[in-house]
């Protein structure tokens, strides 16, 4: 049957792979194309790239990266990060990307979603839905902008499933009252969008350790998980992860 | 030896192109090309596509293409990915779109509310990696496990008119024909160029390949 994907996120600005706590506090962690060739040695099942480029004359970085990504690593490449615009799209599957990440252009413009599935396939479309819990038991989600820091009103799990019906191929779900913490995934947001979606769904955001992991496909119901400060400062290898997520049961591509 | 890899607009080729560029000891000139003449001349042909099969086949169309397909894949080497695979049956249930008519058979969609054997709702498109069986032997498994698995990203599949044409099934949740050919042909649903080694693998098998099974 279909594995479960394993896949690492690049943080990637100025041409360079970073992390920080809750997009604040910047730790280098090094060039992308060395990063993306270690963890497709390693087994990674798809790579993700989130340009968070903050100045426009440095946006072409990320197609360079791309490129020289793409020549090399031979396994499905998402990149996200300041999609506005079909050109937008179009520009970076001509880099090399497999996928294209749309995330607050989705929210300020719904149409551009249709329009990119319709001109380049669902299967090319990755909307990404931030959300953060907004009651105290943990069953209400609204979808954040801006890192986290702007409401938008929007219920994360209709949203969801709208942004499907609108023809994403895919949710990239972040817990963004999670992200950077280490603390794993809002299983109960996975589980709740992932239940109520027809495509897959990737569960981001708060990896620390590999149970986590297991978590996320096991009580999240997520069809892939995407981690990144486990992976790139050393801790874990995509491989001891897959060997854990193998362990408790979960079928991985090895 | 002129490898050609058929642009007829339909996304990006880059990879194709490099994937086949990382396996080709032998030195053989791989481009792409939309030129129906070029298509002829050449001594091997990949055939690759995604997107929507009524785009697909509009597009090749459009190119003037269509016949150069058919051509080639009386007598070469010839290897179908993912649409320009669909694209060699009668007809597809996406668009409800008359295809090149190779093969006998359909392509139709996953029905909707499948379930996995503990009852988990299956998603669709079927996406990631799967295990892919091969069901009779072919020149183009030479060095891959039985079972290996490759990378997929689709939400029709191929359904053959006959069990004659398929050389490799997966399961999502049933088994479904993911390898079709016969003779000079060989179609993947599947994406080789997305497939890490066992995708570089079996396209080195096809650049080795002579066209005989």
């Amino acid at each position: 049957m279909l594995a479960k994907r394993i896949i690492p996120c690049l943080d990637v600005t100025a041409g360079r792979v970073v992390k920080g706590v809750n997009f604040v506090g910047l730790r280098d962690a090094g060039d992308p194309i060395e990063i993306a060739r270690r963890y497709n040695e390693q087994g990674a099942d798809e790579l993700t790239f989130l340009d968070i480029t903050a100045s426009s004359d440095d946006r072409d970085l990320i197609l360079h990266v791309i490129e020289a990504v793409a020549d090399q690593v031979f396994i499905p490449l998402t990149v996200g990060g300041g999609v506005r615009r079909v050109a937008d799209v179009r520009r970076l599957l001509n880099a090399g990307a497999d996928k294209v990440g749309i995330n607050t252009a989705a929210i300020t413009d719904p149409d551009l979603v249709r329009d990119a599935a319709g001109r380049f396939g669902s299967q090319a479309i990755v909307v990404a839905v931030d959300a953060k819990a907004v009651n105290a038991d943990n069953t209400r989600w609204e979808v954040f902008t801006h890192g986290g820091r702007r409401p938008t009103g929007l219920d994360a799990v209709e949203w969801a499933v709208k942004m499907a019906e609108y023809g994403a191929g895919e949710i990239l779900l972040t817990s963004m009252d999670r992200d950077g913490t280490r603390q794993g995934f809002n299983l109960a947001l996975t589980r709740a969008v992932s239940e109520a979606v027809p495509v897959p769904v990737i569960a981001s955001g708060g990896v620390g350790t590999l149970q986590h992991l297991v978590d996320g496909v096991k009580e999240g119901k997520a069809d892939a998980v995407l981690a990144a400060s486990i992976f790139h400062f050393g801790d874990h290898t995509v491989g001891e992860a897959k060997a854990a997520m193998r362990a408790a049961g979960v079928e991985v591509r090895l | 030896m002129k490898v050609a890899i058929i642009d007829y607009g339909m996304g990006n080729l880059h990879s194709v192109l490099k994937s086949v560029q990382a396996v080709n000891d032998a030195g053989a000139e791989v481009f792409l090309t939309s030129d129906p003449d070029e298509v002829v001349r050449a001594d091997k042909v990949v055939f690759p596509g995604q997107g929507a099969m009524p785009d697909c086949m509009r597009e090749l169309n459009a190119h003037g293409l269509a016949e150069a397909v058919l051509e080639t894949t009386r007598s070469k080497p010839f290897f179908g990915i993912c649409v320009g695979a669909q694209l060699l049956f009668e007809h597809s249930e996406e668009g409800d779109t008359p295809g090149l008519g190779l093969f006998a058979g359909d392509v139709v969609r996953f029905a909707p509310g499948l379930t996995d054997a503990a009852g988990e709702r299956l998603k669709v498109p079927h996406m990631g990696w799967n295990r892919v069986f091969q069901t009779r032997p072919h020149p183009l498994f030479a060095g891959i496990e039985d079972g290996e698995r490759f990378y997929f990203v689709h939400s029709y599949r191929f359904a053959p008119a006959t069990g004659a044409l398929t050389l490799g099934e997966s399961e999502y949740p049933d088994r479904f024909a993911c390898i079709v050919g016969r003779d000079n042909i060989f179609a993947t649903q599947f994406h080789t160029e997305k497939s890490h080694r066992a995708g570089l693998q079996m396209m080195k098998n096809f650049l080795a390949w002579d066209g005989s099974v």
